[in-house]
């Protein structure tokens, strides 16, 4: 068959979601924040949810999610997105309000926001993207950075002695009990991208319910801050990341009442 | 039996030459352009083998940009 016989509109199988705007995005080529833009997008459309949601916008690389999806949006000061989100879902209890923060602003400047909006259980979902690095500012260390990883600030590596060690934030926020759904996820190959589909999906239908504090990290690349080709973060990320962080379930349960 | 045949169309303009879409690709359908550059300077991907694609949609799946869509016709008569 001929490639004009086959493409026509009664055969599409895959398309551009309706929800992404036509804007390019200021992302590096490869960075795994377009993949998940693109799920959030998807998933708002198939559930119906894209005129109740509200996400949260964070500082970092997704300061301007903003502009590439269409929905609305709050934009938050760093790391203050849990706590803007609280304030939506309370003041907005029909609404799907959700955060989508980078490790810098999640596990850094807002971990205190993040901790205690997870241990009061608000009915959010947090997107919690982690690549080990301060993308946004050049590639400086991050409490995720791996020890030994070479960054603009640990260019020898990052020393336990010196800089301490990874914080894998998202097994701490698994124990509490406001938590309903706490899951580690990846998007580095088209089966890991279907996975954390159904991960935020999940987390979405949570939040809908009001079951509590829904979080799905993504391990993710930077290959810019990583000084690797986008497939080569790819193939680090597996040997290095999922060792501190591996994929899986951390909970998946009620909310205590 | 029934054979797949699949599309792929690629906004070349949207395209940043990521590779993510080559190494996806389970039938190496697609290339990288060599030389030629979008309005952004990116070698964008090509279906340099279209005749090799069908259609399972692991290129768009792993797209950072969105900018894949995938067109699939099950021919039963094949």
């Amino acid at each position: 068959m001929k490639p004009e016989d086959i493409i026509r509109p009664e055969n599409k199988v895959y398309s551009r979601p309706r929800l992404l705007t036509d804007t390019y995005t200021h992302y590096c080529p490869g960075c795994s924040h377009g993949v998940v833009h693109r799920l959030v997008a998807e998933l708002l459309d198939e559930m119906g949810l894209a005129p109740k949601a509200i996400g949260i916008a964070p500082v970092g690389c997704a300061v301007f999610a903003y502009n590439y999806i269409d929905i609305d949006w709050i934009e938050a000061a760093h790391g203050r997105a849990p706590a803007l989100a609280t304030a939506a879902s309370r003041l907005y209890p029909d609404r799907l309000v959700f955060t989508y923060q980078g490790d810098g602003d999640l596990a850094a400047i807002g971990t205190a926001e993040t901790i205690h909006a997870a241990n009061r259980g608000e009915d959010i979902t947090i997107i919690f993207i982690n690549n080990g690095i301060y993308g946004m500012t050049g590639g400086q260390m991050a409490p995720t950075t791996l020890l030994g990883m070479k960054t603009a600030t640990t260019p020898y590596g990052r020393r336990s002695d010196l800089n301490g060690y990874p914080l894998n934030i998202t097994d701490l926020l698994a124990r509490l009990d406001g938590t309903c759904y706490v899951t580690r996820q990846a998007v580095h190959t088209p089966a890991a991208v279907r996975k954390t589909k159904a991960a935020i999906k999940k987390a979405f239908q949570n939040t809908s319910e009001k079951r509590g504090t829904s979080i799905v990290e993504i391990v993710s690349t930077c290959n810019s801050g990583w000084k690797l080709t986008p497939a080569q973060s790819n193939e680090w990320m597996v040997e290095h990341m999922f060792e501190k962080y591996p994929l899986g379930d951390l909970k998946d349960v009620e909310r205590k009442a | 039996m029934a054979k797949v045949h699949g599309a792929v169309t690629i906004d070349s303009a949207r395209c940043k030459g990521c590779d993510l879409c080559v190494v996806a690709c389970p039938a190496d359908v697609l290339e990288l352009q060599p030389k030629e550059v979008n309005d952004r300077g990116y070698h964008f991907a090509y279906p340099a083998h279209a005749e090799a694609c069908i259609g399972c949609a692991a290129c768009a799946t792993v797209c950072p940009d969105a900018c894949i869509e995938v067109y699939r016709v099950v021919d039963k008569n094949n």
